[in-house]
């Protein structure tokens, strides 16, 4: 939200400086997220008194005036039909630069050299008005800046506003905290020319007339409480400069007096207004009630829009002329025509402005501020101010007292404040006294009652409904800086830690071990899974589902590694993958890992000539028994076709090994992974196993293996057929050529026995009885 | 029969193998020689006195005669091979080569940071655990007191998943609907739940929300949740743990902030700003000039909250924060941009491999 710091100081009767009053609003809870100076491109525009306006020689419409500068008097070539001898001006001379970045000159004009140049609001950026040149209504001297002469000079403060805190969306709200710290109370500063006559409104229970219209509720729900107030003989014209100075400080747009008005009520005291043309009311009613079914109302931003009975509607006699809080209506809008007005100042419920503003999509200052929640108690005095405002700034006078529909009045709300509680949760002793100050400062009012504060909310502190509330006031002004940096006893975690975590860690120590990054791929994808759990409202067709796979990702992944013309890659990712069920129902969540390898397995090296082989499927499978290690749980790698599917003890499929399909360009390595469940075993602790004293026999077997035969059963049949005394056995070759048949494998058994040390007769007998075996079970033989 | 002398031959023999290793070149000659010669060859001897045993013991050392014929053979022919490459003096290496060295990979950044926060939380007496991405309205929002209908809930922007009912749950009427969690809070809820203080926990895991993607936004990031709940615990205690955890992650020097802030389960909430690490404090570009850069959102935990999770809100008091590792991650390191964090380029995950 956009301060004017100089509104603030005006509020607060003193100066203030925009460093120190941003840091101070933002150890208050209103960070500040910008500061602009403003006007700052208006540094060389000064004020010129025209002594002498005359005819242009060659050009009728055109004067020539001779400005004083208060250094010497210029001839300046005039086109504006507004000047006057004698009057002072906004004069840009030669060598000024105006805001838009035009760089003023001396030059000709039809003849007559002109030195610089009378400048209009336009000109300057501080009005719409182009017509005629700025006359300055200034006691200063001519030559003095612009900047000093008119309450030009400003800083705008961009406050980040929490939703807790509507009052911080008015000027008076601000400079309230401020003057809390600074010990300056805020005062409404006096409307120039304002009048004295002011009325008090007449409070009734349901309905009452005012200026001729009859004002009633009958969606009190909606608005429990809404007040109108008649203002005749209004003259609807450009506002006042000091007012569309405020207005452009905050950066809101002027429009004409009677807005302005009410848009200046809303920016200080944060009472949205709504002003209607009084004679285009037709029946001379105005209700407030629920929209009725297919209604529907052009705003004033010209849009058609459908209501819905949740909506508060302001209607005539005829039907809706504006929707509650949230915008005017075309029809009833204040024109320049317009010269009577009725000026609508209202509570609307937070909860039905914010349905009403989800439902039309659309937010204005005004709905804003109701869904956060205005002072109901504060109405009266913002009415009273606003049609004092209105009368100063377009005349027109209130023949009778406004009407207040408050059927039912709010209760103001009073809290309880333990002393010691304060203590308790703060950590820290607090006097009464200082606690009392505190909220006093803030607008709270603050009575001790049986050892307890009485405390009496204001009614712009919606956010204030019980101690804790007020204890976080306490602290705020005590100053969260203020109080100590302690590290006191605390008892130890009673939750227990998640005890995967150790594990993903060593997963990740093992992997990156293996020269393999760790991945972390975007969760949301597109799937045509029928299981796939999908979004209700994606942001993109491509983002619309959970994953149900970690490998998509990583496909994705190395096809853009690819596209960075990387041939080496190495990933893997530690992730959650999501199943629907059935509808109603939270999706099953899964931890997964995956990987994908392709390239180089090794780094060049010039002793290798600069080429490494490139990754297979068996550092894959490696790779993947490596992970099942880790993970603990029993796990079969069984062949299906030209990859492996990992199955639990149960027999249930948890996860793959092999070959991944990608978009790979010609020059890529193939690319080989695989994805498993992670469902962690209980960890054991590793078990000491005796070192041999024994030395070992080693036998090497070169078998011929028929098609069909595959080494884990010949593995299977050696390791049951040659007893106790086998201690390990590997395949250390492969020969596929036209010497043998099929294939040849050869083994390398390792024999040894713990108490004693083994003859070639012991490992040469297990040999025999492993190939008679081979033989009668397989067909197989020696090579 | 061990006994045998050629057994006790072909044991010496086996011992002269490992002598061959270090022989140079005209010692192989005569190793060869002395081994393998066809006249005078010991193994040769041995192979020809086997006619004098009985057909077993013949068998027996004649297998072991011909194992270590085979290892003698290999031996030499390794000898030769490793002496044909010329003998290099120190003056012919060039060390300014390259070492060999392996692939090493990386931990992705975003972990190594959410791991490194954890564990400086655990040595003040944090348990790490973890939760369901996929949550219910009345986990997300209800128990942790932000009501959805609320202001405050429309910086939640919420994806909600398929294949429910549309209809959101009433004021506070549970479950409601389906969602990804907007932040890892409701594990606050659903660890006060099953477990009585002390409560001291941190959460990290993925959360998700609906804005699209941009330098600094993405609709799911990584977050941590820190949640103490305990008899007398303050905002002195709050404070204190919060800068404990700064000054390790940091430095010791790095000064922290705490500015008063809304969120509806904590109350008295703050923002928790520390010093900018690129400028020290004295202001720059990152931190717009303030000197300090926000890393989480805290509080002391709201009453209304441990009422709708079955604490009793009189007698327990404590804190929880809320921090984006991500962001952490791309100040630490300088990343510019969140999406990096996902694209898993190998270019840029390299660079953090030891």
């Amino acid at each position: 939200m956009n301060v004017s710091l100089e509104w603030l100081a005006e509020l607060l009767g003193r100066e203030l400086d925009a460093a120190d009053a941003s840091h101070r609003l933002a150890m208050l809870g209103a960070p500040v997220e910008g500061i602009e100076t403003l006007n700052q491109d208006l540094e060389d525009v000064v004020v010129g008194i025209v002594e002498q306006a005359g005819s242009h020689p060659n050009a009728d419409r055109l004067t020539l005036c001779h400005v004083n500068d208060g250094s010497e008097t210029r001839e300046v070539v005039c086109g504006a039909s507004n000047v006057r001898e004698g009057a002072k001006y906004a004069y840009a001379p030669a060598g000024a630069t105006l805001p838009g970045g035009l760089r003023l000159s001396a030059r000709k004009i039809r003849g007559v050299v002109s030195h610089g140049m009378l400048c209009s609001p336009s000109e300057l950026g501080l009005g719409s008005d182009h017509e005629g040149i700025m006359e300055l209504l200034t006691d200063a001297e001519p030559g003095t800046r612009l900047l000093d002469a008119m309450p030009l000079k400003d800083v705008r403060l961009d406050l980040e506003i929490t939703p807790n805190r509507p009052d911080l969306l008015g000027h008076r709200g601000v400079a309230r905290e401020l003057g809390a710290v600074y010990g300056a109370p805020v005062k409404l500063p006096a409307i120039p020319h304002a009048p004295v006559d002011g009325k008090t409104a007449r409070r009734v229970e349901s309905h009452g007339v005012v200026g001729g219209v009859e004002v009633s509720i009958e969606d009190v729900g909606g608005c429990p409480r809404y007040m109108a107030a008649a203002i005749t003989d209004v003259k609807v014209g450009p506002s006042p400069t000091w007012l569309e100075a405020r207005l452009r400080a905050v950066g809101a747009r002027p429009i004409n007096n009677v807005v302005d008005a009410t848009n200046y009520i809303l920016f200080e005291l944060n009472q949205p207004m709504h002003a209607f043309d009084l004679d285009r009311l037709r029946g001379g009613k105005v209700i407030v009630r629920g929209a009725q079914p297919r209604e529907r109302l052009r705003t004033l931003d010209g849009e058609d829009r459908a209501l819905d009975p949740q909506m508060t509607m302001i209607c005539d006699a005829d039907g809706a002329i504006a929707i509650g809080g949230v915008m005017g209506g075309h029809e009833s809008e204040v024109t320049s025509e317009t010269t009577t007005v009725l000026l609508e100042c209202a509570y609307f419920d937070p909860k039905r402005i914010r349905r009403t503003r989800q439902t039309l999509k659309m937010s204005t200052d005004a709905s804003y501020r109701f869904e956060r929640g205005t002072d109901p108690e504060g109405m009266d005095d913002a009415l009273r101010r606003a049609v004092a405002l209105i009368r100063a700034v377009a005349g027109g006078s209130e023949p009778e007292a406004a009407i207040d529909v408050y059927p039912t009045p709010f209760r103001t709300r009073a809290v309880f404040l333990r002393p010691e509680r304060v203590e308790h949760l703060l950590g820290m002793r607090i006097p009464v006294d200082e606690i009392e100050r505190f909220l006093t400062s803030l607008g709270f009012a603050v009575a001790p009652k049986d050892g307890r504060l009485h405390v009496q909310v204001p009614g712009w502190r919606p956010d204030v409904t019980r101690e804790v509330d007020l204890i976080e006031e306490v602290a705020r002004l005590h100053g969260y800086d203020s109080f100590p940096v302690e590290l006191r006893a605390f008892k130890p975690s009673a939750v227990p830690a998640d005890s995967r975590e150790p594990r993903r860690a060593q997963l990740r120590r093992v992997l990156t071990g293996h020269g393999l990054h760790e991945a972390r791929s975007f969760p949301l994808n597109h799937s045509d899974r029928d299981d796939a759990q999908r979004l209700s409202n994606p942001l993109s067709a491509e983002e619309s589902c959970l994953r149900s796979d970690l490998m998509t990702g990583l496909r994705a992944s190395a096809e853009r590694n690819w596209g960075a013309r990387e041939r080496d890659i190495r990933l893997f990712e530690l992730g959650i993958v999501f199943t629907a069920t059935a509808p109603g129902h939270l999706p099953d969540e899964t931890e997964r890992i995956a990987a994908v390898i392709s390239g180089a397995r090794t780094p060049p090296h010039w002793t290798g000539s600069g080429h490494a082989s490139d990754y297979d499927l068996w550092d894959a499978k490696a790779l993947a028994e490596l992970t099942l290690g880790v993970v603990g749980n029993r796990a079969d790698l069984a062949v299906s076709g030209d990859r492996w599917v990992v199955t639990d003890g149960d027999g249930r499929e948890r996860g793959w090994v092999g070959p991944v399909t990608a978009d790979q360009p010609a020059w890529a390595a193939p690319l080989i992974g695989f994805e498993l469940d992670l469902d962690f075993a209980h960890a054991a602790h590793v078990q000491y196993r005796e070192l041999p004293t024994t030395p070992a026999i080693e036998r090497d077997l070169a078998l011929v293996l028929p098609a069909g035969v595959s080494a884990a059963d010949i593995e299977a049949s050696v390791r049951s057929t040659s007893g106790a005394l086998l201690e390990s056995l590997y395949i250390f070759d492969e020969y596929r050529g036209e010497v043998v048949s099929g294939r040849s494998v050869a083994w390398r058994l390792v024999f040894r026995s713990p108490g004693r040390t083994l003859r070639d007769t012991d490992a040469d007998g297990a040999v025999d009885r492993v190939l008679a075996v081979l033989k009668e079970q397989f067909n197989v033989e020696r090579r | 029969m061990p006994d045998h002398p050629l057994y006790q031959q072909l044991d010496e023999l086996a011992k002269a193998v490992d002598t061959i290793a270090l022989a140079d070149e005209a010692e192989l000659a005569e190793l060869r020689t002395q081994l393998l010669g066809r006249k005078s060859g010991k193994l040769t001897h041995i192979l020809r006195g086997l006619r004098d045993l009985d057909s077993d013991a013949r068998r027996d050392v004649g297998q072991r005669a011909n194992r270590l014929k085979q290892q003698i053979e290999a031996a030499i022919a390794a000898r030769e091979e490793a002496l044909a490459v010329p003998r290099m003096t120190a003056s012919d290496v060039d060390l300014s080569m390259a070492g060999r060295r392996q692939w090493q990979g990386a931990i992705h950044p975003v972990t190594a940071v959410v791991d490194e926060i954890c564990d400086i939380f655990r040595e003040i007496g944090f348990t790490r655990v973890t939760g369901p991405e996929a949550e219910t309205e009345e986990y997300n929002f209800v128990k942790l007191n932000i009501p959805l209908d609320h202001p405050a809930a429309d910086e939640h922007d919420t994806f909600f998943l398929d294949g429910q009912a549309k209809q959101p749950c009433g004021e506070w009427k549970a479950p409601g609907r389906l969602l990804l969690r907007t932040h890892t809070s409701p594990m606050q809820a659903r660890t006060m739940e099953r477990y009585q203080p002390p409560i001291r926990i941190v959460v990290p895991g993925q959360a998700y929300r609906r804005d699209p993607f941009d330098p600094s936004h993405s609709p799911a990031f990584e977050q941590i949740e820190g949640l103490v709940v305990d008899d007398g615990v303050s905002f002195v205690d709050f404070k204190a743990g919060i800068d404990f955890f700064v000054k390790r992650f940091f430095s010791p020097e790095t000064e922290v902030r705490f500015r008063p802030s809304f969120f509806p389960f904590t109350e008295p909430s703050a923002e928790v700003d520390v010093q900018c690490q690129l400028c020290r404090g004295s202001g720059c570009s990152t931190c717009k000039q303030t000197g300090f850069l926000e890393i989480m959102g805290a509080g002391m935990v709201h009453p209304a909250v441990f009422e709708r999770c079955g604490i009793d809100a009189e007698r327990y008091t404590g804190y929880a924060f809320g921090m984006g590792p991500h962001r952490i991650t791309m100040l630490r390191h300088g990343i510019p941009d969140i999406r990096m964090l996902y694209l898993n380029d190998m270019r840029f995950l390299g660079q953090f491999a030891l």
